[in-house]
């Protein structure tokens, strides 16, 4: 009889435990994906306003077309990325096209005089910021999913239950070669 | 202290502020209730009036914060910087973003109010907004949000009218005491007893209440976890630097101090036995040493 309650009464402790765990886990899984749905908000932003600039800039700067081309390109592939690793490298590409972009706009005094080039590139910069504060936020709730999917114990439910490692959102990483600069 | 443990230890705050104040309540009515044979009728009053207050000061200390330093809603257009840099840091901590105020003011100062995240706000100084730059705006306003997702307004906009409402009467006991000398009938020996009384004991629960709202850890641990959030902990400590040379705000109350990202009667000439009292910073050159060093 002694034997049973006891028995009976660690069952109901390691049922408590994985029940706990799994919400737990299934908790912060979805906060992932909310963090990255409000990174998705801010790409799109990013890919809405990129038209426009190509545009405002062609106007000015009709002989820059293989750079204009090289943003429209980053942009597409942007727009089809699918998981956060594709997302990010088609990120760190539009901002690397943009960048120069903004370089070679200031050989263009008429360009950068523009209203509407000035708006677009403020706005630029601001989706900018707003993409690496999301990402973060993103990266931070991967993190401490990550975390409690490797920790003892609930590294075991996570295994049981197929709760796998995610990616985090990689901002660039720092330029691996230098920048050639030829006069 | 982890933010955890301060979420939880100002939601525990909270209610023993709502709890001190009852007890004031009860203290205060039962007094007045005595001296003018009102019973337990008066007593009744008192207790209306009590939840009229705490309800008031749950849902809307916010507005009243705000009214009390003159902050207006500061429209997106008109400040396009501050409006982005709240907007980004809410990003980045995953909360919805608090509306924004401004207090027209040369002074530098910001502060954050509100119950909780879903019901909050933030307000800076036309002083502050000129002075700093986009580095040092940021650190300042990661500061304030950190105090909104860490609880701490809660606690801090409560404190401003259960604690405020108490130093008003207590206040009122202490003038009637000194004006009421000169009358020698014993009706008016028992009241001033009884004035004496009540002025003993609000006194220090008025304080006690504003010092339970005050901590140093708060601000410290505002100040790392803002500094998190923008990793960039330089910038609120380049912040702090320009703030704690300004002088005083002009339309700051006692009242409202705490609330401030820098106490708003920290210069120098304006230290006297009631700032030393009501001190609600740690002082800026510490802070700022610890923001050096991350």
């Amino acid at each position: 009889m002694g034997i049973l309650i006891t028995v009976a009464i660690i069952i109901l402790i390691l049922a408590a435990f994985i029940w706990l765990t799994y919400n737990q886990l299934v908790t912060l899984k979805e906060r992932i994906t909310e963090a990255l749905s409000s990174i998705d908000i801010q790409l799109k932003r990013r890919s809405d306003l990129i038209p426009n600039l190509v545009e405002t800039v062609k106007g000015y700067a009709k002989h820059e077309k293989q750079l204009l081309e090289n943003v429209t390109n980053a942009r597409s592939e942007l727009m089809g990325a699918k998981t956060p690793e594709q997302k990010a490298r088609a990120n760190n590409m539009v901002t690397d096209t943009l960048k120069s972009l903004f370089a070679v706009a200031e050989g263009y005094p008429d360009l950068k005089a523009s209203a509407n080039f000035l708006k677009l590139q403020e706005e630029l910069s601001d989706t900018e910021d707003k993409i690496s504060y999301s990402r973060q936020f993103y990266n931070s709730n991967v993190l401490s999913y990550n975390t409690k999917i490797k920790m003892f114990p609930s590294n075991f439910i996570a295994g049981q239950f197929n709760f796998k490692e995610q990616e985090f959102f990689e901002a660039e990483p720092a330029a691996k070669d230098p920048i050639k600069v030829s006069f | 202290m982890n933010i955890y443990q301060q979420i939880a230890s100002n939601k525990r705050k909270t209610f023993f502020l709502i709890f001190g104040f009852l007890i004031f309540t009860i203290i205060f009515g039962y007094i007045i209730s005595l001296f003018f044979d009102l019973g337990l009728i008066g007593l009744g009053i008192f207790l209306i009036i009590f939840g009229v207050v705490t309800y008031i000061s749950y849902y809307n200390s916010d507005k009243v914060a705000l009214a009390l330093s003159h902050a207006k809603p500061a429209k997106k257009e008109h400040y396009p910087q501050l409006y982005s840099i709240v907007e980004n840091l809410s990003i980045g901590l995953g909360q919805p973003m608090p509306k924004v105020y401004v207090i027209q003011d040369p002074g530098m100062n910001a502060f954050a109010t509100g119950r909780d995240p879903q019901h909050s706000a933030v307000a800076a100084t036309t002083g502050i907004l000129q002075a700093l730059n986009k580095q040092e705006l940021e650190g300042v306003m990661a500061h304030e949000l950190s105090h909104i997702r860490n609880y701490d307004i809660r606690v801090m906009s409560m404190v401003t009218i259960l604690a405020g409402s108490i130093a008003i009467v207590s206040d009122f006991f202490l003038r009637s005491l000194i004006f009421s000398g000169g009358d020698n009938d014993r009706k008016s020996n028992g009241l001033m007893i009884i004035i004496a009384i009540a002025a003993a004991i609000l006194a220090p629960l008025a304080a006690t209440l504003i010092k339970l709202s005050v901590s140093r850890n708060r601000e410290y641990l505002a100040d790392a976890s803002g500094a998190l959030l923008t990793r960039y902990p330089d910038g609120l400590a380049s912040a702090l630097e320009k703030i704690s040379k300004q002088p005083n705000l002009k339309n700051a109350s006692h009242a409202t101090a705490h609330l401030f990202i820098q106490n708003p009667f920290s210069s120098k000439k304006a230290r006297n036995f009631f700032t030393n009292l009501y001190s609600t910073h740690p002082p800026a050159e510490e802070r700022i040493k610890r923001l050096r060093a991350m």
